[in-house]
């Protein structure tokens, strides 16, 4: 399969008042048509703002985001516009990523019009019939608001209205979170068959892991606007080796009685991501830090198999003794 | 240990909207022993925040109305008490953890001084003695004294968690009801608060109501779990007897639906068709009904009642009844 989407250490600062807010600090993934990459971590590690950074939502600070071979991140005006056919986005609350006073029809219409997808109304209201039923919208509800809806049907609207333009990569940022579990497991099986069936490639956003292994190929877990580790969805369950992911992993409340696990109860709350020093960010919470870890900021660094850790005692936490 | 602290009996909660009325909780029955931690586990508006308002009697009223039922807590029923008794219950035998700990604090007065307040309001102690107090508070869930005199904004959302769990435990109360107490937070920071409850929950000797839609939750900190489904307690018993010999199909399909983070990847997950009845509309006899995949005939037409699988372990559902008293119900209905 070709690299569809080719991230190169993109960052992305804000301004503050304190300094400046080092949101996403130079991230790189690269992903294949028809596959999902997973980006994991807590509130405020940039998972959020790297997804709308690569989608050119907001300009990135640097770095380059390469969509079939074209570096992005310069597009303006009509190439950004014209960009949007291939990337789209699923947003986390579908209670205020719809407008409250169109009908479902018309907001699935809108992309289509506006992109030119059809033209002529009869092909456009075949189109807008269509993607209901793809995405399991009953026709009753084509002059429904979206108030009337349970959260289930609306992320199928912000599913459907993604999916107009025939996109070949969809940024989804949380999209099941807001849902109860009887209805997160239809959403994400209409994704995977989605998926399959038209070969989108997926930007998983999420800090539910059960759901994230579920969804990915790759993932990725973030810590402050880096990314700590980045392998197969395997590898990364089995034998995750950043002591960040592997606090993460033992935090997952289990509904297994018998599977007994050692807790490990992280030190602290995430630091803050204003001006950085040179140290690894994950220092101040760690277990195993030493002085070279408040001095130096380690790299992701691939060690055998794709398997990219940002430690520097990975090799020692992969023998088994501490660092 | 089997002194009954809290037992709920056929308490039915309605809503009136309109001219509709809406029974959000619906001949619910729970029982809390002393030093025992109960979940309450079901999906958005299955009822479960409401019971939880009822046992304290906040539900708004209008449009929320106590229907029925009896809610003895120490063997006295709360719901015959008078508003001015129900005060003196409120915060000091009974509290309350939200959900949000961003709204469920005052933003405009210092923490310490919001735990004070609550000793000062339920024990006769001097300004003095309650800060004093406070302090302690303070310091068992984890944040240093110094930061008595912060306000809420200077606290991230797990510091937050511990300063409402510091209010609700200051006056040593014997049931603490925590509703979807981690929700708004992180999973580190979910683990520390959970191990925090669970904790203080000993040291405090309190019984705890923790509701939750996460089961992974209500499996590491609860003795028992109640399964709520439109407004009802379909399953009930200890978590080992819920997770390991699961009886109802709905609870079945909660299972059965969350991803699991070992073991082999499915290829499709499992769902449960349909969605939760409209409460303005629940359907006749069982509420799962319409979304059941083992439904009989009699489950379309009347109600199922509670049936103990073991002493501890009771589950509404047709399945599980004798057959012949299911006939004689029916007719009797």
């Amino acid at each position: 399969m070709p690299v569809l989407l080719k991230v190169e250490g993109i960052k992305k600062h804000f301004k503050t008042p304190g300094g400046t807010l080092h949101a996403v600090d130079g991230v790189s993934f690269e992903l294949e048509r028809g596959k999902t990459i997973g980006i994991v971590g807590e509130s405020g590690c940039g998972k959020s703002t790297l997804g709308r950074a690569v989608i050119n939502l907001i300009p990135a600070t640097g770095g380059k985001v390469l969509f079939k071979g074209k570096d992005i991140t310069a597009f303006k005006g009509k190439n950004l516009h014209s960009l949007r056919k291939d990337m789209q986005m699923i947003f986390q609350d579908p209670f205020s990523s719809l407008n409250p006073r169109m009908t479902v029809s018309e907001i699935i219409r809108e992309p289509i019009v506006e992109h030119k997808i059809k033209t002529g109304n009869r092909e456009i209201e075949e189109e807008i019939n269509i993607l209901m039923e793809t995405v399991g919208l009953a026709s009753r509800l084509y002059h429904a608001y979206p108030h009337e809806l349970d959260g289930g049907r609306r992320q199928r609207i912000g599913i459907a209205r993604a999916l107009a333009l025939n996109p070949d990569f969809i940024v989804c940022d949380e999209p099941v979170s807001a849902l109860d579990v009887s209805i997160q497991s239809q959403i994400l099986n209409l994704m995977q068959d989605l998926q399959e069936e038209k070969k989108i490639a997926y930007m998983f956003i999420t800090h539910d892991l059960s759901v994230v292994r579920h969804m990915s190929d790759d993932i990725a877990v973030m810590y402050l606007g880096v990314v700590v580790e980045k392998c197969s969805v395997d590898k990364l369950f089995q034998s995750q080796l950043h002591p960040y992911t592997k606090a993460l992993l033992s935090s997952i409340p289990s509904t297994d009685l018998d599977f007994k696990k050692s807790r490990i109860i992280l030190k602290g709350e995430i630091t803050s991501p204003i001006n950085p020093g040179d140290e690894c960010r994950f220092a101040a919470r760690c277990n195993y830090a030493t002085d070279k870890c408040f001095k130096e900021t380690p790299v992701l660094r691939d060690i055998g198999g794709y398997h990219y850790v940002a430690c520097h005692y990975a090799e020692n936490l992969q023998k088994g003794d501490s660092a | 240990m089997n002194d009954v602290l809290l037992n709920i009996e056929d308490l039915v909660v309605s809503y009136t909207s309109g001219n509709k009325k809406v029974n959000a909780v619906n001949r619910m029955n729970i029982v809390v022993e002393k030093g025992e931690t109960v979940g309450l586990v079901g999906e958005t508006g299955a009822g479960k925040t409401t019971t939880a308002k009822a046992i304290l009697r906040l539900i708004p009223n209008p449009p929320g109305v106590i229907e029925k039922g009896k809610i003895y807590f120490s063997n006295e029923n709360l719901l015959s008490k008078k508003e001015s008794e129900m005060r003196k219950i409120r915060g000091n035998k009974i509290s309350m953890i939200f959900q949000d700990p961003m709204t469920s604090l005052n933003p405009v007065i210092t923490i310490g001084e919001q735990i004070a307040e609550v000793i000062r309001l339920h024990q006769k102690v001097s300004k003095a003695k309650a800060g004093i107090i406070a302090c302690e508070m303070l310091e068992r869930v984890g944040i240093p004294k110094e930061r008595y005199d912060e306000y809420p904004h200077q606290f991230s959302g797990g510091m937050k968690q511990r300063v409402v769990i510091a209010i609700a435990l200051a006056c040593n109360p014997q049931l603490l009801i925590a509703d979807e107490p981690t929700t708004a937070l992180d999973v580190t920071i979910q683990a520390q608060i959970l191990e925090l409850m669970h904790k203080l929950k000993i040291d405090f000797n309190t019984s705890m109501i923790m509701i939750s839609h996460d089961l992974g939750v209500v499996a590491e900190i609860c003795d028992k779990v109640a399964i709520i489904y439109a407004g009802q307690v379909v399953e009930f018993g200890t978590v080992k007897d819920v997770y390991k010999n699961t009886a109802h199909p709905y609870t079945k399909g909660l299972f059965a639906a969350i991803p699991s983070i070992k073991g082999d990847r499915l290829k499709r997950l499992f769902y449960i068709p349909g969605l939760m009845p409209d409460p303005t509309n629940i359907p006749n006899g069982c509420p799962f009904s319409p979304r059941c995949s083992s439904k009989l005939d009699i489950c379309e037409k009347c109600a199922p009642k509670d049936t103990y699988i073991n002493e501890n372990h009771l589950v509404r559902c047709h399945l599980y009844e004798e057959k012949e008293r299911e006939l004689d119900l029916c007719q009797s209905y």
